[in-house]
């Protein structure tokens, strides 16, 4: 019987010929990730281990990047644990505000994370490398300081449920309304212990910006990992960039998987999840007309230049509507520079935009965008709980950023198509 | 382990990780500053009406989201001896172990069990019953690996002991 792609991953590190789902390894882990909310709690629980040194000092990436730059007197401990322990430990990729970027944008950009790899991080949008086909996935901070110190980690291997993406999507539609899709057919739980991968014709065609933001919400399905098997695409992106030799791993022809979905996304308009939930999905124009606050651009989820470049297509030239505060937040700092020199930042300021240095910011609710009670935001981000972005009477929708941008011209929730003339 | 007995509190599904502890109080890891926001966002009462030892009965896919332990933290610094659900979100479940939060996944206890049901635990054998010879319920046991993770303490006991072995 054939392995699927997470099966054969898996396997290999675990060290055995093959893996089925539902079976319990002991798997090496080939980078580990925390960030300022949970590598402090991960440094306590791996000072009670009683080791001294960590498995690997090249293999631990320690990022600062959810309240930072340090928004509070406990927000600056709590990075000043990390750095001492990084320092301590020897700890290679550690990076702090002027270095540093959302950690899900930071380690494929450094080329930390590869194909065939097993990742874990203390961030449940650790998933989002499974774009590179690294079965990547978020753990908790003990699990994080067990890697620490052991470069080990129990799995048990998922399952595996495929989705096709099929015909030709429209100028709008992209690899958030992709996922956002998918979520809105899944359900929240609908992957739960399951791995997702992605395949078909419209994934082949997916710049790697487009299939991290498909991989980084796998886990809004509940699934443990969202996977992409590497092509082309991802090659020529890891080209220079790898920091690590790396073996491509890919699913059998005869592999089984637990459920199986095709979707041809032919007439798919763009979609957007509305408050509570990311599977609650609508195409744009079901909820166009929705009056908005605020609208984020930015996040692991669509941060990168791909997102900055189409939010800069729909702004150039236009203002912000006056009732809308727009913010905008390139995901790390390369991104920032890039973003300056194609002159996207001057066509947002212009807009009358805020753009913001690297952080997640108002993403979780942290700061840097903080909704009131009654407000409301369309936002690029991942996730739309209740109290996500600030009071738990506000309201937060998900989009891609062309709507997003569309959107804070219009003043609410508005296709990008329709835009038109509004100035 | 002993049993656990205690008072149920009820939750629907879908409740996440926001709901359990809002993000709005991350920057500490303190359980018991924790335990002052458990579920202020589904249930602003909670941490004021929970007791030690009571139980928290919730439908599917509870502590969906983000990845932080600080929810397990909560719930175990407010007391919570145990959670029961029809389903976990799997870092939730990860972490719960890993911390040495006791949880049992039991569809029929989950949507039978109402608020304020007495109700006792058995952590060894999964069974769940009501208190004065009521229903009795049985939940999915531990697989073995899981289980010496748990009779350890949790993850941290466990990976001491091995590093000390030097395995
Ligand atoms: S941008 Fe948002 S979802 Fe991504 S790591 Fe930061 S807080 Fe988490």
């Amino acid at each position: 019987m054939g392995q699927t792609m997470a099966e054969k991953i898996l396997a290999r590190a675990a060290g055995k010929g093959e893996t089925f789902a539902g079976e319990l390894i002991n798997a090496r882990i080939d980078m580990a990730l925390g960030n300022d909310i949970t590598a402090p709690v991960a440094i306590e629980e791996f000072a009670r281990i009683g080791v001294d040194e960590v498995y690997d000092r090249e293999r631990i990436a320690l990022i600062p990047d959810h309240f930072t730059p340090n928004k509070d007197i406990q927000a600056a401990e709590q990075v000043r644990r990390m750095k001492e322990f990084a320092r301590r430990c020897g700890i290679k990729h550690y990076y702090e505000v002027g270095r540093m970027g959302i950690e899900h944008a930071l380690l494929p950009e450094l080329g930390l994370v590869l194909p065939g790899e097993v990742v874990i991080g203390a961030d449940s949008h650790t998933c989002t490398y499974g774009a590179l086909g690294a079965f990547a996935t978020g753990v908790g901070s003990t699990d994080l300081a067990a890697v620490m110190a052991t470069g080990e980690l129990w799995f048990k291997v998922p399952s595996t449920i495929r989705v096709r993406f099929e015909g030709r999507p429209g100028p709008w539609t992209g690899g958030k309304d992709l996922i956002l899709y998918t979520i809105g057919k899944l359900g929240v739980d609908g992957a739960l212990y399951c791995a997702l991968e992605f395949s078909g014709p419209v994934i082949g065609n997916l710049p790697m910006d487009g299939r991290f933001t498909i991989a980084n919400m796998a886990i809004e399905a509940g699934a443990k990992a969202g996977l992409i098997p590497p092509d082309r695409v991802t090659l020529e992106y890891l080209e220079g960039r790898a920091a690590r030799p790396f073996d491509v791993i890919v699913g059998d022809e005869d592999a089984s998987f637990f459920q199986e979905y095709a979707w041809d996304v032919t007439a798919m308009e763009p979609q957007v999840a509305a408050p509570y939930s990311p599977a609650n999905v609508y195409p744009v124009s079901r909820l166009a007309g929705t009056e908005l606050d605020q609208v984020v651009i930015g996040s692991c989820t669509n941060g990168r230049m791909d997102d900055l470049r189409q939010a800069a297509q729909v702004l150039k030239g236009r203002k912000v509507h006056p009732n809308i505060r727009l913010i905008i937040i390139p995901a790390t700092q390369k991104i920032y520079l890039q973003a300056l020199r194609e002159g996207l930042l001057e066509i947002f300021t212009e807009a009358e935009a805020a753009v913001s240095t690297p952080t997640c910011g108002p993403c979780l609710g942290g700061h840097m965008g903080i909704l009131a009670a009654g407000e409301t935001a369309l936002a690029t981000t991942n996730r739309n709980f209740v109290g996500r972005m600030g009071h738990p009477k506000s309201r937060v929708f998900l989009s891609s950023p062309a709507v997003a941008a569309a959107s804070a011209v219009a003043g609410q929730i508005l296709h990008p198509n329709e835009l038109g003339e509004v100035r | 382990m002993q049993t656990i007995k205690g008072k149920a509190w009820k939750f629907g599904h879908d409740i996440d990780t926001d709901a359990i502890i809002p993000a709005r109080y991350l920057s500490t890891t303190d359980p018991a500053e924790l335990a002052r926001h458990c579920m202020e966002d589904a249930d602003p009462s909670f941490p004021g009406k929970v007791s030690p030892g009571d139980i928290v009965v919730a439908g599917k896919n509870f502590g969906c989201g983000s990845s932080r332990e600080h929810a397990p933290l909560a719930l175990k610094g407010a007391g919570v001896a145990c959670v029961i659900a029809e389903s976990f979100a799997r870092i939730f479940y990860r972490n719960a172990i890993n911390i040495g939060l006791p949880i049992l996944e039991s569809r029929e206890a989950a949507s039978a069990l109402q608020e304020g049901d007495e109700v006792e635990v058995n952590l060894e054998d999964g069974v769940i019953r009501e208190t004065g010879g009521g229903r009795i319920f049985r939940a999915v046991p531990f697989p073995p690996f899981m289980q010496e993770i748990i009779k350890r303490g949790g993850l941290i006991n466990y990976v001491q002991e091995r590093v000390k072995k030097g395995e």
